[in-house]
């Protein structure tokens, strides 16, 4: 199984009980809203690729039901967020197995897991062993931040990657939609957006499109969490939205080229309001990213009217500060229409002053468990990237470095510990796209993925070696172009 | 051609015509693919540019039905003006070159109507042998990775059938590929033992075999004749001149562990030097293989190694820094008179973050010293998509448009290397390939 369940022990049974061929009865008890999804026979069943065989064991039980049952209300037309709870139980004892959970969405994870749990012996029998797993996730947070303004993303993509992260049981989507090369992202309210800083117009995603991944998410028990980087990364905002972005100058002389946002302007915040209340109604998750990376000041250093604004406010030439101006600012915008708020980790290092509850995605390499140290010990949620940039590529089996972390492997108490709600694995998308995203990002992500579901005693190489090789398979066979992660061969 | 000339020559009409007086299906097959790509539809043609009806493909001696080898001519002229739209070339194999360089040159306007500049190219390669090298050992590729085509193979056994190979050939033949086959021994041979029990060297400890095996066993008698046998079919099913015959990375260890071993070494006098024994195997293997009227290709080993081969033997040098530098490596072979290939700076298997098509683009083949009589015996060289890591489901990404740095390389000249110029140009043949 990927990922390893809390209480793996129990899933050594040697007893097994046996399906009939081809046919599972499920019966959904106490629950008024959950529909059996349907995907989950294709895979349990592997309908185009097996040959089914009628059970031959005579010493195995037949499993003729999957029982299951939703404890409390099961939230099926509600999104999930960092609250939802993914617990589940899952007790195969033949004739009947049962799968509980508290919510549906621990009924997805519980599925995925039954999916996997399931096999074909020799004669071609769907077998699964006696099993009784109590499982729960470690970490609440477990994302994969997918880029496509370095490279749009075809919808069909970004699908295929919903379905690869409910295999192994990812439940956020950092989606990380515009930035400096193209902005994607169809406006309602300011259409110039994506007319004038789109790569083309067949480059775009419409309302409808970003509706279809939301819920095609939704039905995996996946957040979708938008990211509108600012006040750096966005040199295509500037293409539809005049005066928004910082005119460079060259001595007394404008260069003709822009720098970040404008933080000096009204208009720049009567902007922001109006494109973040258009944001919080088109996606519906209780956060929203808001960036705040790589600041570059040049621009506004060169700037005579951002110079005499530094000097009126007593900023001095402390540029951090003008940065933390408009954090502050645009942080006040994105609680004025209830969204909670994540920043990139120079937000928390250039001193802005930021609302309880706001979370910090740590990103840098250097010292990461310091930046943890640091923000947790200051009282802010942390999501961990830093070990986990998928993009950087190199020669071999790098998965093994993703599974070695440990997300609280830093200095700090208890209580900071518990701040760090999980992480997410990053495919910036400089050189990724359609082409070549699949393979780059699994199974590598896998591996974040065990790290960010199973428990931490969970480590043995070898062993995640071993199942991992078989998850890819898995994934290969569902449809997910997963690269090996060395010699060998899938068996289908 | 400039690519970027101001003046524009012709419209293509739909359906553009290859007039040609040779191998119709040969190489105007290929061609057709290519002009079918290219000219779909419906147009709406500026008119006040002459039209050209048709492309004439001029070929001297066609040899349509025969194979590429190493010394097939790939020359051809490309000309378009107001009068004339002709490729020529000597064989089908500069025809193949030329339509390819055609295709390309096609542009087409916001309107959609398609045009060609005026053209005056004189193209032929810098070197004769530019390779890929595939591995389908590690991982099974199917053939439709191979192929990009239609393939008939059975995904369960993950055997390539006699008529498996027999299409790739035929594939790769009619757009002038040749195919390179290599069966690496004695190193690298761990499957073929369960096939043929007794061919590998069985590994001591002490007294006792362990149970494992080692590489080829060259004291025994069967080995030869099963090599015989072997090499004997292999040399019929492929029909290229030369067989690549490996012959790097053996591991001594498990030799030197057998007792059998010990004393045939000391009965040949080798001492304790496992290269003689190594050299040894490979000269018995080389001479069964010339028995067959075949040429061969090895690794560097085979040379570092100082084994007695053929003159006429080519060493495709592959480790970047041992012996000693691949340049003094080139430099060494060719002063010694052998031919060479050059993999070593090209191991596109060796991924890393960021653009290092550049790199790869930037390696210049004859950089080493040597007169031009040694430099002339640098034949070309190969990109190599080594298998540990790759199989269907991330092979043409890692090796496209990377291999497109190795290939330009090693058709054009020498004094094409702006990376600048090179960046524009393959970023447009990438999406081009997407195409």
């Amino acid at each position: 199984v990927w990922s390893i369940a809390q209480n793996s022990p129990n899933l050594f049974h040697t007893k097994c009980s046996v399906f009939s061929s081809n046919y599972l009865d499920v019966i959904r008890a106490r629950s008024s809203c959950f529909a059996f999804p349907g995907r989950y026979y294709d895979y349990i069943f592997d309908f185009n690729k097996s040959q089914l065989g009628p059970a031959k064991r005579n010493s195995a039980v037949e499993l003729k039901q999957l029982l299951v049952s939703v404890v409390l209300e099961p939230e099926c037309d509600l999104y999930p967020s960092i609250t939802s709870d993914e617990s589940y139980t899952l007790a195969v004892e033949g004739p009947v197995a049962f799968l509980k959970a508290n919510r549906v969405w621990g009924v997805l994870r519980g599925l995925e897991t039954f999916s996997q749990l399931i096999y074909q012996d020799s004669y071609g029998t769907f077998t699964v062993n006696e099993s009784n797993i109590i499982d729960s996730p470690r970490f609440p947070h477990r994302g994969i931040l997918i880029d496509t303004a370095r490279h749009f993303l075809p919808i069909k993509t970004i699908l295929k990657t919903l379905d690869a992260m409910a295999f192994n049981k990812f439940n956020v989507l950092h989606w990380h939609i515009v930035d400096d090369q193209s902005f994607p992202y169809q406006s309602v309210a300011f259409p110039e957006l994506s007319n004038k800083g789109s790569y083309s117009l067949s480059h775009v995603y419409t309302p409808n499109d970003v509706r279809t991944v939301i819920e095609y998410a939704r039905l995996r028990g996946i957040r979708v969490i938008p990211e509108f980087d600012s006040p750096g990364h966005t040199q295509s905002w500037g293409k539809g939205q005049k005066n928004l972005l910082t005119p460079c100058y060259n001595g007394p002389k404008q260069s003709g080229t822009f720098g970040p946002i404008n933080p000096i302007l009204n208009s720049t915040y009567c902007f922001l309001s109006q494109f973040f209340k258009e944001v919080s109604t088109v996606f519906p998750d209780q956060f929203v990213h808001l960036g705040g990376d790589e600041v570059e000041f040049t621009c506004w250093e060169s700037n005579p009217e951002v110079i005499a604004f530094m000097k009126k406010k007593g900023f001095g030439r402390d540029f951090q500060r003008l940065q933390s101006f408009y954090i502050q600012k645009l942080l006040g915008i994105v609680s004025t229409v209830n969204k909670g708020a994540i920043v990139w980790q120079e937000v928390f290092d250039d001193h802005a002053k930021l609302n309880p509850g706001t979370v910090v995605q740590v990103w840098k390499n250097e010292m990461y468990p310091v930046t943890q140290a640091a923000v947790t010990a200051a009282g802010f949620p942390v999501i961990l990237s830093a070990p986990w940039y998928l993009d950087w590529i190199s020669y071999g089996q790098d998965w093994r470095n993703y599974y070695k972390v440990d997300p609280l492997d830093f200095d700090g108490s208890q209580e900071q510990k518990k701040l760090v709600i999980g992480g997410e694995a990053c495919l910036w998308g400089e050189y990724v796209d359609a082409t070549n995203l699949t393979p780059r990002l699994w199974p590598r992500a896998s591996a974040v993925g065990e790290r960010l579901w199973s428990q931490q005693n969970i480590k043995d190489l070898e062993d995640a070696y071993d199942r991992l090789t078989i998850h890819r398979c898995r994934m290969a066979r569902r449809g997910i172009a997963a690269e090996p992660l060395f010699t060998g061969y899938c068996n289908f | 051609a400039d690519f970027w000339s101001q003046e524009f020559s012709g419209i293509l009409p739909p359906g553009l015509c290859f007039a040609t007086n040779a191998c119709y299906r040969t190489a105007v097959q290929s061609g057709y693919q290519v002009a079918e790509s290219i000219v779909p539809g419906d147009i709406e043609g500026k008119q006040h540019a002459p039209e050209k009806s048709s492309l004439v493909i001029l070929v001297g001696t066609p040899g349509c039905n025969e194979l590429p080898s190493l010394e097939s001519g790939e020359n051809y002229t490309l000309t378009i003006n107001d009068d004339h739209c002709f490729l020529l070339s000597e064989t089908v194999w500069g025809a193949l070159r030329g339509l390819e360089t055609f295709s390309q040159l096609v542009w087409r306007s916001p309107e959609g109507a398609f045009f060609i500049n005026k053209t005056e190219i004189e193209d032929f390669p810098r070197f004769p042998h530019r390779g890929l090298l595939l591995d389908t050992s590690r991982h099974y590729l199917p053939l439709t990775s191979i192929l990009d085509t239609l393939g008939s193979y059975d995904p369960a056994t993950h055997i390539y059938t006699a008529q498996d190979v027999k299409e790739v050939i035929e594939y790769a033949r009619l757009r002038g590929i040749r195919v390179l086959a290599e069966f690496d021994t004695p190193g690298h041979t761990l499957s073929w033992g369960p096939g043929v029990p007794g061919l590998l060297t069985p590994c001591y400890s002490g007294s006792h075999p362990t149970g494992t095996f080692g590489p080829v066993n060259p004291i025994l008698n069967t080995t030869y004749e099963f090599m015989s046998a072997f090499f004997l079919e292999v040399s019929s099913v492929f029909p290229d001149f030369y067989l690549h015959l490996g012959g790097d990375e053996v591991d001594f260890t498990c030799w030197k562990s057998n007792p059998d071993i010990q004393a045939f070494m000391k009965k040949q006098g080798f001492g304790n030097d496992f290269k003689q024994l190594e050299s040894f195997y490979i000269q018995t293997l080389l001479s069964i293989v010339s028995a067959y009227d075949k040429g061969y290709v090895v690794w560097q080993e085979v040379f570092d190694n100082k084994v007695k081969v053929r003159p006429d033997t080519i060493i495709q040098v592959w480790r970047e820094e041992t012996p000693v530098h691949y340049t003094k490596e080139m430099e060494l072979i060719t002063r010694a008179g052998f031919r060479a290939l050059l993999s070593a700076p090209w191991y596109l298997n060796h991924i890393t973050y960021g653009p290092d098509w550049s790199e790869i683009y930037m390696v210049e083949p004859l950089d080493f010293k040597g007169s031009p009589q040694q430099k002339a015996l640098v034949i070309g060289g190969e990109a190599c998509m080594w298998g540990e890591y790759v199989d269907s489901t991330n092979l043409a990404p890692r090796l496209w448009p990377r291999a497109g740095a190795v290939a330009e390389r090693l058709w054009s000249s020498e004094l094409v290397t702006s990376v600048d110029f090179a960046f524009k140009r393959l970023t447009r043949f990438r999406c081009e390939l997407l195409r």
